[in-house]
């Protein structure tokens, strides 16, 4: 009797292992997926890797698209993945940072990412202790002699989605939904409450800061009110917390498709968030193209010319900031006037502030 | 067998088959164990600069674990760990950076000012719970939250930034003589803290006349109080010392790892682990050494998984939830070999 029930625990155990085995199956083939497909080899090629912040490599934003350009960047050159290739970690806590940094150096990549603001302090120690390697950061300045700060002039970006927004506006009630009050969210805050009041000054933008990046229901929830009291157009720069905002429009669009409502997304393109049935809330989304700006930077580390201790800005005018296609959402005419702002932009006519405050 | 056999085997045993039951999940999802284990233990002991990040770690999982464990030794179930250690965090990254002192002083007030605000966090449940019998685990809970809000909100008016300031030179438990020894790791002297506080909560809960009087409220309120002990005075106090241990926790991230705190987006985590290192190490001082060495190993450890042997860190979870896991149902295990050993005896 005693023996079948430790029989039965142990079968239980391996029942409950074989499950769990499966549940982890399909992401271990994706991953390896990834990492096949290269072209010609390039001998000058950099091995490149990264840490991401506590949102995961996965997160549909940020992180993803730097790590989609460092995939592609590796690709492009005949890398694989791993040792002397390219490579990421993930950080599940912030006292990673560090210690990933530093696994990575100890591999011997030739530049090493930090993805996110709240790298900086680790990269900076790591980077002081290796004077020989390359360091990125991303969305944060440093003057460490081998860190490259890459920043984004987010600002110029809100500004166009913010004039979409106030042209496209029914009910003149536009709403704004940030993650943490960090600077990098506020450049997103201002540059679209001036792009609004640029259009029509009248516009009442309703702001809210959930205090987080990874909490979905935090989003859904500010997203309820705002669409409650009349708001028909919400843009989120809040990372996983914006998911919320989605779901939000989503399930009211599906209750009832004739409501006008839609979503501005951020960093990547979320047209495929925002479909409902036959319908899409995806307004457009502001594209932020961290790929882009992680590939610069290892190309310019392959030509010897490491921007180290400098602080680059990627903006409109160098094609890292842009509004997604509309897919049709946006008329044209309303496009053209887009168009025209963004060139005044890029001109130096109109001037986004970065703090909202201003 | 001897009972003192089976209290050394019951925790092998159970990270043997938490190993095993690991490998079974990794082998079913592709990853080849043997490469990973390594990787784990590389992760853990490979080099000098491991072991002083993973010694770094557990500083904090002993001072959480200590403060579960105390509280529960007074009958308190103190699930505001978390909150407690994050106004800590936040108090010593003040006191060191708001202040200039020379170090002799800097030091110990930044430590003291963490392990009173954690004391304050802890007594208002304490207080609601001795006069009102209000639920100290719903007050707890609570107060995480008031903790972190409140935290993330002073952040932003005393430093008008995402994080505070850096704390200064003198207030650090850094020192380049450990750094050094450890290949440049962020080993710091919170350790010695950590270990001072086990010795304390030992000497307070065995050689004191308090600690008595805790432990006997612990086992029996109405008993206690018939004896003659202020029971309420004692409910007040173990939480108000369970929230210093606290507090202390947070220093070691203030003092020690980070130097500041930034804006916290959620909870840390390590209060809550810290449940669960005071319930694998008995409630006993030495027990939570052991709790919090095992957890804080191999929450460092693991972290080498996906470095070295490519597992990916979902995968990691799931392996490190498993050992923790049979460690914890340690109890199983030593039921069925004192089964066994009875069998034997019988024949």
């Amino acid at each position: 009797m005693r023996k079948s029930k430790l029989g039965l625990a142990l079968a239980m155990m391996l029942v409950i292992g074989g499950l769990l085995g499966a549940c982890g199956t399909d992401k271990g083939k994706e991953k390896d997926e990834g990492a096949t497909g290269s072209s010609e080899v390039n001998e000058n090629a950099v091995s490149v890797a990264m840490v991401t912040d506590t949102g995961g490599v996965d997160d549909k934003s940020f992180n993803q698209s730097a790590w989609k350009g460092i995939e592609e960047y590796g690709k492009k050159n005949g890398l694989e993945k791993g040792d002397g290739g390219y490579d990421y970690l993930q950080s599940n806590d912030a006292s990673e940072y560090a210690s990933n940094l530093n696994r990575l150096v100890r591999r011997d990549f030739d530049v090493v990412y930090g993805i996110g603001f709240l790298l900086k302090d680790a990269i900076e120690t790591i980077a002081k202790e290796n004077p020989d390697a390359m360091f990125g950061l991303v969305d944060e300045e440093s003057d460490v002699e081998n860190v490259a700060s890459i920043m984004f002039k987010e600002q110029e970006g809100a500004f166009l989605a913010g004039a979409a927004a106030a042209l496209m506006t029914k009910s003149d009630k536009i709403g704004f939904v940030g993650g943490m009050e960090i600077p990098v969210i506020e450049r997103f805050h201002a540059g679209f409450v001036a792009g609004v009041a640029a259009v029509n000054p009248d516009i009442k933008v309703d702001v809210q800061y959930t205090g987080n990046f990874d909490k979905a229901e935090d989003g859904k929830a500010a997203a309820n009110r705002m669409y409650t009291s009349g708001v028909d157009i919400i843009f989120h720069a809040a990372g996983g917390t914006g998911n919320g905002v989605f779901s939000e429009a989503k399930e009211r669009k599906a209750a009832n498709p004739d409501e006008y409502i839609w979503v501005i997304g951020v960093d990547s393109d979320q047209y495929d968030e925002g479909q409902v049935g036959d319908h899409n809330i995806t307004l457009t989304s502001m594209l932020k193209r961290v790929d882009l700006s992680v590939m610069s930077v290892a190309e310019l580390a392959e030509k010897d010319e490491f921007p180290g201790g400098e602080i680059t800005r990627y903006g409109i005018a160098e094609g890292m900031i842009e509004l997604a296609d509309s897919r049709g959402a946006i008329p044209q005419d309303i496009l053209d006037k887009i168009d025209e702002l963004s060139k005044k932009i890029v001109d130096g006519e109109i001037e986004v502030p970065e703090d909202p405050k201003q | 067998m001897s009972n003192r056999v089976i209290n050394l085997l019951v925790p092998v045993i159970s990270i043997i088959l938490g190993l095993i039951v690991g490998a079974i999940v990794m082998i079913f999802s592709g990853y080849d164990p043997v490469t990973a284990y390594i990787a784990l233990w590389n992760g853990i002991f490979g080099d000098a600069y491991a072991i002083g990040e993973t010694i770094r770690q557990i500083s904090p999982y002993i001072l959480a674990g200590l403060a579960v464990a105390f509280a529960f030794r007074a009958g308190l179930f103190n699930i505001g760990v978390e909150g407690q250690l994050i106004v800590g965090w936040f108090a010593a990254a003040y006191v060191g950076s708001a202040f200039d002192l020379p170090k002799i002083i800097h030091l110990p007030f930044a430590l003291i000012a963490a392990a009173l605000a954690g004391a304050l966090w802890g007594l208002v449940p304490g207080i609601l719970k001795a006069a009102l019998r209000v639920h100290e685990v719903i007050v707890t809970i609570m107060m995480n939250y008031i903790a972190l809000h409140v935290v993330n909100a002073l952040i932003k008016t005393v430093s008008g930034s995402y994080k505070t300031e850096k704390i200064h030179e003198t207030a650090s438990l850094r020192s380049e003589f450990l750094s050094n020894i450890t290949d440049y790791s962020t080993l710091h002297y919170g350790i010695l803290v950590a270990l001072a506080m086990v010795g304390v909560m030992w000497f307070l809960l065995d050689k004191t006349k308090t600690g008595y009087e805790l432990k006997s409220v612990g086992f029996n309120e109405h008993a206690s109080q018939y004896a003659g002990m202020n029971v309420n005075r004692n409910i007040v106090l173990s939480m108000v010392i369970s929230g210093a241990f606290a507090g202390l926790a947070g220093s070691m991230e203030a003092l020690g790892t980070f130097g500041y705190l930034a804006n916290l987006g959620g909870f840390t985590g390590i209060g809550f682990d810290g449940i669960a290192v005071a319930l694998l190490g008995a409630n006993t001082p030495l027990g939570v050494i052991f709790g919090a060495s095992l957890f804080g190993s191999l929450k460092y450890g693991a972290g080498n998984m996906p470095n070295e042997a490519g597992v990916p860190t979902e995968i990691v979870s799931i392996i490190i939830a498993l050992i923790i896991f049979f460690v914890a149902s340690g109890y199983i295990i030593r039921v069925i070999l004192n089964r066994v050993n009875k069998k034997k005896g019988a024949k």
